[in-house]
This record gives structure tokens, C-alpha cells and sequence, in this order.
């Protein structure tokens, strides 16, 4: 395992923050102090489903200052793995979960002259403690949030009366959408731009960017793919000289985690590129579900993103 | 003798995905930014704001810079009055904006210097050598700094220091750092050679 012991840690509160989205404020049973965590951290939540483990990442929320409670925010994710319906229907005020340390996948340059903030729903979260920073600095920025419907829009009404000119929602149902071009327009040399959402959504921020004369170096995202699922397969660990099953909802890495290997892993959510592993054969398509590698080093299939991606066929042998 | 602060340079290209450009260029590097701009075409130059610093009659490059048809031509004495207008111009640019410098290494290392107060990364000026290696240094005794210096050992223009001129560079002062070259042994000091021409 690569993220130190898990940390285990009560359910304090469940509070429900808008439509198919939980809030879940987590603390210490002993109440002591948790690591702090700076703007943009995540936090991955072991989460076990019909005998395996799943290891979900989430972006840490609030209390930047404060070592006693961490806070969550979990959408209910329909055709899923299961994770988030467990986090829904079935953790309960008082369960211990167990968490890992928090990494940071997201940081803020500290130098810029200007932050713009662009989310599309559950997005929002990672921004929560930015603001909350941005606040306490001084540092000029704007928020762009991006949702399906009103009652999707966690947080809003939190914010609105926060930032008052600073917010600009979009409600998709009520005609609403981001206006890029416009948002990215006339922004002053060193702003840097900062987008969490779905996939499309991220994408089109960078094209936008780029056409807008952007230099990548000022744009970051961050999302964490959810592994699909798919059907089951065989994997060998030639390192380790085991051979087991992934299952149709199961990743490699969880699979290879219980078979008793510990790959390095961070994410878990195909960004971080801490779970790269060698391909050492393969008997069918490899599906390179994560956003780490290159086209090109994907079109190779030498590599593979043990967190998201999966094979289509028979057999996968890694250097595990 | 690579050192990792030392800066590496290439030929300036215009970014084409850029909106907006601003060129600072001295008289070393008037020739290549004629060249430059002058092959680009109207598409570019609209978009150009140029800054000459330097600028003089008789001084090669000032009337050549000065017929560019660049949107916006600053035609500045020295590096000093050139880097004040560069900065006014940097206050009011947006994203999209590219920035580019052409010539000796202490135009340079102040441009990107400025810039970064800007919020502009190092790594997004575009930066290309031109003339001479003369280097502009910071005595890390007194904190001066001593322009247009050529030699391995020299003196600090204000402690008189004999400075060993180190190529460890100081982004924040686009400055080489000097160390006194004789601290071991005051009076015992290498011989002094033309070492940036």
C-alpha cells in the first residue's frame, strides 16, 4: 500500500446537501486530531460491497484549520460498482469507516494574480476549501458552477450568499450554460484556471482554453474516473506468481490487493499515475480507461492503469 | 559545467496559438526580432507590442524596429525606461498574451525577472541570446549588483569586492550570483580573463 495505515474514523453526522448528494462529516472515535489537509486533497474511503473492498476517492471539504473533522461529499452514482449506493443506503451516524491519508492532486499555484473556478456538479467539492483559502488570502477569484438542476445544486444557496458577485450558476433544466469563451475572456496575464466536473466538461475547458491562447501550464483539473465495469477476467502476477479473477465489478488493482500483493497506488481514480504498471502479455484488448496516460503510450498497450482500466478478453499478465 | 539554474536559450518563434504578443528586444538583438517579425506578416505584427530598449540614432536596428507597423512601438534610451514599459503594458494584458525577450542576458534575466511579478511563469517567456555573454551579477556580500561584467573574476561596482562571478542564477534577480574571490587568501585572486565576451 503506498497511503500509510488507514485511519479510522466515526460517521459523525449525514446530512443530505442536495438531490442524490450526501454530506458526511467524518471524525477520530478517540476524537483526536486528524492530518491536515490542504485546498484540493482527497481522501480514498474503503468501502466494502458484497465481499470486496473498494477504495473511493473523495475531495476533502471544510474545516481547512480544523484537525478534528474531515468532510465529504457523495453523489449516488446510478449503473455503478456499488461504492456510492453503500455510502448512501447503508453507512449509518456511528459506523467507523476506514480512510486514508490525504493527497493533494490539485494544488493552486500561489503565485497567480487571479483563480477562475469552473464545476459541474459534484465538482464543486475540491473548490469548497479553495474558496474557503482564497477568502482568507485575499486572492481574487471566481467561481463558474455547472449543474443538471436546482436540486442538484449542493452548496448553492451556501455560496450565493458567500460570494455574492463572485458566483455565477448554470442550471442546465433552466436554460443555463457556461458561456467559455466569455468566462476566459479578458481574464489578466497570470490568472490560472481550475476545472472539476465530468469528462466532456473538462475537455471542453481546455479546448476553450487553448483556443483562447492558454497555455496548459495555467490549466488544472482534476477528476477521478469511476472504474466501469466489466466482464471478468483472468490475471497473472508474474512477480508474484499468482494467478486470480477479476470480477465483473472488481478492478486489477483491487483484485491483485486481495490476492495479497500491494501495488503503489494514490488516486485510485486513473490521475495520479502512481499505480502504472508493465504489461507483460495480453489475450485481448486492453480498455484504457484513465486520464494519465498518452494516447500514444496507451496505443502501445506496454502500460496500464491498474486503478481504472481493464481487458476485454481472456487473459492479462502484469509485472506485479 | 552545467549548473541547473543556468538559463538555456533557443530562437524566438512567434506562438501561434497566442492572441497578443509582447516583445522586449535591446540593440544585440534587433537583427534577429527584424528578421522575426518582418517574415511573421501583418497577422502578427497588429497584434505586437514592441518595446526597443536602447534605442538611439545611428544605433543599428532603430529605425528598422521603428518601421515594423508593430500595433504598439516603444522606442526606450536603456533597459531601465524598456523594463518600465514593459510593465505597464504586462498590468493592463490579458491570458493569451505571449511574452518574448531577444538579446543580452541582462535584458533577460530582468524581463523574466518582472514578468514573474505578473503572476507569468519563467518557463512561458520565450527567450533567445543575442551578442554578448556580458552578465549582469549580484555581489552576495553587499547585495549590489554590477552590470556588463566579462570577466571570471571582477570586481563589486559598489563594495569593491573582487567577485568570482559563479554561473548559479537568481530567477527572482535575473542576476549570476559573485562570490569575493579571495576569501581564503585576501590578495591571492586567479587570473583575471575575458571569460563572457
Amino acid at each position: 500500500m503506498s497511503r500509510g495505515m488507514p485511519i479510522a474514523v466515526r460517521v459523525g453526522a449525514i446530512d443530505t446537501v442536495a438531490d442524490d448528494i450526501k454530506r458526511f462529516t467524518l471524525e477520530r472515535p478517540d476524537g483526536g486530531a486528524l492530518p491536515l489537509f490542504s485546498p484540493g486533497s482527497h481522501i480514498t474511503v474503503e468501502i466494502p460491497v458484497k465481499g470486496q473492498v473498494r477504495r473511493n476517492p473523495y475531495s476533502l471539504m471544510g474545516g481547512l484549520d480544523s484537525e478534528r473533522t474531515y468532510q465529504i461529499s457523495v453523489l449516488r452514482v446510478a449503473n455503478s460498482r456499488g461504492g456510492s449506493h453503500h455510502m448512501h443506503d447503508a453507512v449509518a451516524v456511528g459506523d467507523v469507516l476506514h480512510i486514508s491519508e490525504p493527497a493533494n492532486l490539485f494544488q493552486q499555484d500561489s503565485l497567480a494574480r487571479r483563480h477562475v473556478l469552473i464545476a459541474g456538479g459534484i465538482g464543486i467539492t475540491p473548490f469548497l476549501p479553495m474558496i474557503e483559502r482564497f477568502s482568507a488570502t485575499f486572492a481574487p477569484f471566481e467561481l463558474h458552477y455547472a449543474v443538471r438542476s436546482r436540486g442538484r445544486a449542493a452548496y448553492a444557496q451556501d455560496l450565493a450568499g458567500k460570494l455574492d458577485g463572485r458566483l455565477a450558476l448554470y442550471i442546465d433544466d433552466e436554460g443555463g450554460a457556461l458561456n467559455l469563451p466569455g468566462i476566459l475572456s479578458g481574464q489578466p496575464l497570470g490568472t490560472h484556471l481550475y476545472v472539476c466536473g465530468p469528462e466532456g466538461m473538462i475537455q471542453a475547458v481546455q479546448a476553450a482554453a487553448r483556443a483562447a491562447g492558454w497555455e496548459d501550464e495555467y490549466v488544472h483539473s482534476e477528476r477521478f474516473a469511476a472504474p466501469p465495469v466489466g466482464a471478468s477476467f483472468e490475471l497473472k502476477l508474474a512477480r508474484s506468481a499468482k494467478t486470480v479473477t477479476v470480477a465483473a465489478g472488481e478492478t486489477i488493482l483491487e483484485a491483485a490487493e486481495r490476492s495479497g500483493a500491494e501495488p503503489l497506488y494514490l488516486c485510485r481514480g486513473g490521475a495520479c499515475g502512481q499505480c502504472e504498471t508493465a504489461v507483460i502479455a495480453h489475450e485481448g484488448a486492453i480498455e484504457h480507461n484513465d486520464h494519465y496516460l498518452t494516447d500514444e503510450e496507451k496505443a502501445t498497450n506496454r502500460k496500464i492503469m491498474i486503478c481504472v482500466s481493464r481487458l476485454v478478453g481472456r487473459s492479462l499478465t502484469i509485472d506485479i | 559545467m552545467t549548473i541547473k539554474s543556468r538559463p538555456l536559450y533557443a530562437d524566438l518563434k512567434i506562438d501561434g496559438t497566442a492572441k497578443r504578443h509582447i516583445i522586449i528586444v535591446d540593440s544585440a538583438g534587433a537583427a534577429s526580432v527584424l528578421l522575426l517579425l518582418s517574415s511573421a506578416g501583418p497577422d502578427v505584427t497588429r497584434n505586437v507590442s514592441l518595446i526597443h530598449a536602447g534605442a538611439a540614432p545611428g544605433v543599428p536596428g532603430s529605425t528598422d524596429l521603428a518601421g515594423l507597423d508593430c500595433d504598439i512601438f516603444v522606442a526606450t534610451p536603456g533597459t531601465a525606461s524598456a523594463l518600465f514599459h514593459l510593465d505597464a503594458l504586462l498590468a493592463k494584458a490579458t491570458m493569451g498574451t505571449r511574452i518574448y525577450v531577444c538579446g543580452t542576458e541582462g535584458l533577460i534575466g530582468q524581463t523574466v525577472a518582472l514578468v514573474q511579478r505578473h503572476g507569468v511563469k519563467p518557463m512561458s517567456v520565450r527567450q533567445q541570446h543575442c551578442g554578448s555573454l556580458k552578465r549582469r551579477v549580484q555581489c552576495v556580500h553587499c547585495k549590489g549588483i554590477t552590470e556588463d561584467v566579462t570577466a571570471r573574476v571582477a570586481p563589486c561596482a559598489h563594495c569593491g569586492v573582487p567577485l568570482f562571478v559563479r554561473d548559479h542564477f537568481s530567477r527572482r534577480l535575473g542576476a549570476f550570483m559573485g562570490v569575493s574571490a579571495d576569501a581564503e587568501e585576501p590578495g591571492l585572486l586567479p587570473p583575471v580573463e575575458e571569460a563572457f565576451p
